[in-house]
C-alpha cells in the first residue's frame, strides 16, 4: 500500500465525531442490528416450530424418540470390527462406534493409497514415453466415466471369484487368498514391542533434530553432512536394539484352515478390500488430473532454469517443480479426500459395515429414523471438518511467504 | 435412493400436520377416504420373492403378499386390480409406511413387540406363519445348524432374521461371521459365489430362492432346524382404527370363506345360501360391511377377485413346494382361526 494517499475520514482531526448508537432508523448500525435480530429470530422461530411440530406428530403417531436406544443392547451381528463386540452384551452406541472406526479405516487407508497411486498416474501422464502417458490417459478417462457403485460391485465380484478356502491361493507361507478374503500371519504382540515402539518415537525425534542441524550446517558451510546413516541408526537400529535387549520375543500366529474357515492370523475381508480398492482406483483418477494440472501450472521456465544450472530433471521435479505445484494441488486435493470419505458410504451395497450401514440397521431395528440420520450427519460433518482443518493448516504452512 | 426419499417424506410428513382429506364418501377412516378418492390402494411389497411378490413375464406382481394387498383393494374399491405396488427393501419398509408413502405394507414382515411398540405401526393379521431357516450347499455335507460353528452366514440387515441368528448362536455357544447385504439379488449372488457357507432368511424365502434356481435347486438343502417364530403379515399406521379393522377382517373373511366352503367358483350360488354364517359373510344378511365403512358386498368382491385363503395359497405359495403345514385352517391342524363373522 502506498502511504501517500490517506482517506481523509481516517485522519483523527477530520473523522466524524464518534456517536453512541442512536435508536433511529437513519443510523445504519441500528438498522443492521434490527435486521439481524429479525432474521435470527425468524429462523429460530421456524426451527423451533419444526422441532416442536415434529416431536408432537411423532408422539401422536407413537413413534419412539430420543437417544436412549444408544444405551440398549444391540443384538445386531457385525461382520468385522477393530474393537471387541458381542451383540448380546454391547450396545447400539458401541455398534455405531464400530461403524465409525470402520469408516475411518477405509478413509485413512484410502486417502493414503489414492494419493500415492494418483500421483504416480499424474506424473505418468506427463511422461515423455508415449506408451506410458497414453496408458495413464486412458486409465483416467475410462475410470472417471464408470459410476463408482458399478466399480465397487465389479471389484466385489472379482474378489468373490477367488477359490474357496480349501483351494485357496497360497503364494507365501501363511498367506492365503480365498473368497473369504486375504489371510496373513501376525506377530503376537508382547510387552517389548511397546518399548521398541517408544524407541522408534525417540528415533523419529532424533532424526528430525539431526536433519535440522544438517540444514543449518549446509547454510553455514555449504556442505551438507550425511543424514541417512544417522536416520537408519535411529529409526531401525535403536528400536531393534531395545527389542533385542528385552529378549527379542517373536512368535508368529499362522492362519490355518479349520472346518469352514481359517483360524488365527489376520484377515482382510473381501468387503473391505473391494471397497478400498474401488475407492482408490476411482479417486486416484481425479487425483492424477489434479497432480498433472498442478505440475503444468508451474511455468516451463522453472524447468529450463533448473536444467540450465545443471540439475537432473528428477531433481528439478522434486526440488523445484513439486514444491510449487503443491500450492495449486492442495485445495482441490482436499475436496477429493472429502469425496473419498463420503463415497465410502456406498459400502452398504457390498456389505461392508461402515457407519451408514450400521446406523441404518440400527434405525431399522429401533425405528428411530430421525435420530439415526442425525447420527450419520454428525459423523460425516465431524470427519469432513477434520479433513478440511488439517488440509487448510497444511496449505497455510506451504503457502508462499510473500516478502 | 429410495431410502432417502422415504426418510425425507417422513420428516416432511411428521413436520406437517395431517390435512383432512376431501371426504366424498365418508367412511369414518381417513385412510379409506384417501384410497377411495385416489381410486387406488398403495401397497408396499418386497423387491421380488417368488410366491410372495414377484413380477411375472407380463409385469404383473404375483404372490401371497401381492394378493393380500389386492384383497384389501377389492374390499374397499370393489376391484382387486386397483393397487399400486411399491417395492420396499428390508431397511426402508417401515419409514415408507410411517411417512404415508404407503397405505399398507405386506412384505413378509414379522410381527414383533418391538416393532409394534416403537414404530408407530400395527400388525393387522398374519397371512403366513413362517420361521428362520438355513440353506447350505449340498456339497458341504452339513446336516444341522450345529455343524455351522465358525461358518460365514449371508443375511439381510435390518431383519428379524439377523437378530434371531445372533440369539441362536449365542445360546448354543456357536460362532459365526455375518455378511450383511441389503439388496436381495446381491446377497443371494454372494451366497452362490461361495462367500458364505449358508444363506439365512424366512424358510419361505429360502424355498422361493431354491425354486428360482430351477434345475440347480438340488445343489442346496434346507437344514432341519427352524430357529424362530416369524409370523408374517400386514402392517398399517397407528391411529386409524377403522382401516386397521378393515385390513384385519379382509384376511379373516378369506380364511372364513375357506372354512365355510365359499370360493371364487361358487360365490354366485352362495349369494342364495340359507346358511346364516355364509349369508353374513356375503352380506345378504346384516350390515357388517357398512360397520366396517365399506360396501356390504365387500367380502364378495374379495372372494370374486382373489378367492378364499386356500385358493390364494394354491395359486401363489404351493407351486414352490411349500407344504400347507401350520398355515392350514385350525380344524385341519393349522393356526388360521378366524373369529366369528357376525
Ligand atoms: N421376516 C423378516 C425378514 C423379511 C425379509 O427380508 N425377507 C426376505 C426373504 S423372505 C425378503 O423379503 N427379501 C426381499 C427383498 O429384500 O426385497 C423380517 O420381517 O425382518
Amino acid at each position: 500500500m502506498s502511504g501517500a494517499v490517506v482517506d481523509p475520514r481516517l485522519s483523527p482531526a477530520r473523522a466524524a465525531p464518534k456517536k453512541g448508537l442512536s435508536l433511529s432508523w437513519s443510523d445504519p448500525r441500528f438498522r443492521n442490528i434490527v435486521w439481524q435480530v429479525l432474521i435470527l429470530g425468524t429462523i429460530t422461530a421456524i426451527v423451533w416450530y419444526l422441532v416442536q411440530n415434529t416431536s408432537r406428530n411423532l408422539a401422536a403417531r407413537r413413534i419412539a424418540t430420543g437417544f436412549a436406544f444408544l444405551g440398549r443392547t444391540a443384538g445386531i451381528p457385525i461382520g468385522e470390527s477393530l474393537i471387541d463386540y458381542d451383540p448380546a452384551i454391547n450396545t447400539y452406541g458401541r455398534a455405531l462406534l464400530i461403524g465409525l472406526l470402520n469408516t475411518l479405516k477405509v478413509a485413512v487407508v484410502g486417502v493414503v493409497l489414492a494419493t500415492i497411486w494418483g500421483t504416480v498416474l499424474g506424473v505418468a501422464r506427463l511422461s515423455k514415453n508415449w506408451l506410458i502417458s497414453r496408458l495413464a490417459a486412458v486409465y483416467v478417462e475410462v475410470i472417471r466415466d464408470v459410476p463408482l457403485l458399478l466399480q465397487l460391485l465389479f471389484w466385489y465380484l472379482v474378489l468373490q471369484g477367488l477359490p474357496a478356502p480349501r483351494n485357496s491361493f497360497h503364494p507365501l507361507p501363511g498367506v492365503f487368498l480365498s473368497n473369504r478374503g486375504i489371510k496373513f500371519p501376525v506377530v503376537e504382540w508382547e510387552g517389548p514391542f511397546w518399548w521398541a515402539l517408544g524407541a522408534l518415537a525417540l528415533g523419529i525425534l532424533g532424526t528430525m533434530a539431526w536433519s535440522r542441524t544438517a540444514a543449518r550446517q549446509q547454510e553455514a558451510t555449504g556442505v551438507r553432512p550425511k543424514v541417512w546413516p544417522v536416520a537408519l541408526g535411529l529409526l531401525v537400529g535403536f528400536p531393534l536394539l531395545v527389542w533385542g535387549a528385552l529378549g527379542a520375543p517373536f512368535a508368529v500366529e499362522m492362519p490355518a484352515l479349520r472346518g469352514f474357515n481359517f483360524t488365527g492370523g489376520a484377515t482382510v475381508s473381501p468387503e473391505y478390500a473391494a471397497l478400498t480398492l474401488g475407492l482408490v482406483v476411482y479417486t486416484a483418477s481425479y487425483i492424477a488430473e489434479i497432480v498433472r494440472s498442478g505440475i503444468l501450472a508451474v511455468p516451463t521456465g522453472q524447468w529450463e532454469a533448473g536444467g540450465a544450472i545443471g540439475l537432473r530433471s528428477s531433481t528439478v521435479l522434486r526440488k523445484i517443480v513439486l514444491p510449487q505445484a503443491l500450492r495449486v494441488i492442495i485445495p482441490p486435493m482436499t475436496s477429493q479426500y472429502l469425496n473419498l470419505t463420503k463415497n465410502s458410504s456406498l459400502a452398504v451395497a457390498i456389505g461392508y459395515q461402515d457407519v451408514v450401514s450400521i446406523a441404518s440397521t440400527t434405525l431399522n431395528q429401533t425405528g428411530q429414523a430421525i435420530e439415526g440420520i442425525a447420527a450419520i450427519m454428525v459423523v460425516y460433518l465431524a470427519i469432513s471438518l477434520s479433513i478440511s482443518f488439517l488440509m487448510n493448516w497444511y496449505n497455510a504452512r506451504i503457502a508462499l511467504v510473500e516478502r | 435412493m429410495k431410502r432417502i426419499t422415504s426418510l425425507g417424506a417422513l420428516l416432511l410428513g411428521a413436520g406437517l400436520a395431517f390435512s383432512p382429506p376431501a371426504a366424498a364418501q365418508d367412511s369414518g377412516s381417513a385412510t379409506i377416504n384417501t384410497i377411495k378418492s385416489r381410486g387406488q390402494l398403495v401397497c408396499g411389497v418386497s423387491t421380488g420373492v417368488a410366491g410372495f411378490s414377484l413380477a411375472d413375464s407380463k409385469g404383473v406382481t404375483q404372490g401371497i403378499d401381492a394378493d393380500t394387498c389386492r384383497a384389501v383393494a377389492a374390499a374397499i374399491l370393489g376391484d382387486a386390480n386397483k393397487v399400486r405396488f411399491v417395492p420396499t427393501t428390508t431397511t426402508n419398509r417401515f419409514t415408507a409406511l410411517q411417512s404415508g408413502e404407503l397405505d399398507l405394507l405386506v412384505r413378509s414382515t414379522t410381527w414383533t413387540l418391538g416393532r409394534e411398540g416403537n414404530l408407530g405401526l400395527l400388525f393387522a393379521g398374519v397371512n403366513f406363519y413362517d420361521g428362520t431357516g438355513f440353506l447350505v450347499k449340498s456339497a458341504a455335507g452339513v446336516k444341522s445348524v450345529k455343524d455351522l460353528d465358525g461358518a460365514t452366514i449371508c443375511v439381510q440387515p435390518g431383519t428379524s432374521t439377523e437378530l434371531a441368528i445372533a440369539d441362536y448362536f449365542r445360546l448354543n455357544k456357536l460362532k459365526f461371521t455375518p455378511v450383511l447385504i441389503q439388496d436381495l439379488a446381491e446377497i443371494q449372488n454372494t451366497y452362490l459365489a461361495g462367500r458364505c457357507d449358508s444363506y439365512s432368511t424366512d424358510a419361505s424365502g429360502l424355498a422361493a430362492f431354491r425354486f428360482q434356481q430351477g434345475p440347480k435347486a438340488g445343489e442346496h438343502v434346507l437344514l432341519p432346524e427352524i430357529i424362530s417364530k416369524e409370523p408374517l403379515g400386514m402392517m398399517v399406521r397407528k391411529g386409524d382404527d377403522k382401516f386397521f379393522d378393515l385390513v384385519r377382517w379382509t384376511l379373516f373373511a378369506m380364511i372364513q370363506a375357506e372354512e365355510s366352503g365359499v370360493s371364487s367358483k361358487n360365490i354366485d350360488e352362495m349369494l342364495k345360501s340359507t346358511n346364516p354364517d355364509v349369508r353374513r359373510l356375503v352380506g345378504t344378511e346384516g350390515d357388517l360391511g357398512k360397520a366396517l365403512g365399506v360396501d356390504n358386498r365387500w367380502a364378495v368382491n374379495v372372494i370374486k377377485g382373489i378367492g378364499n385363503y386356500g385358493e390364494m395359497w394354491d395359486r401363489t405359495v404351493a407351486p414352490l413346494g411349500i407344504p400347507r403345514g401350520i398355515n392350514n385352517l385350525w380344524n385341519k391342524g393349522g393356526l388360521h382361526y378366524p373369529p366369528p363373522i357376525r
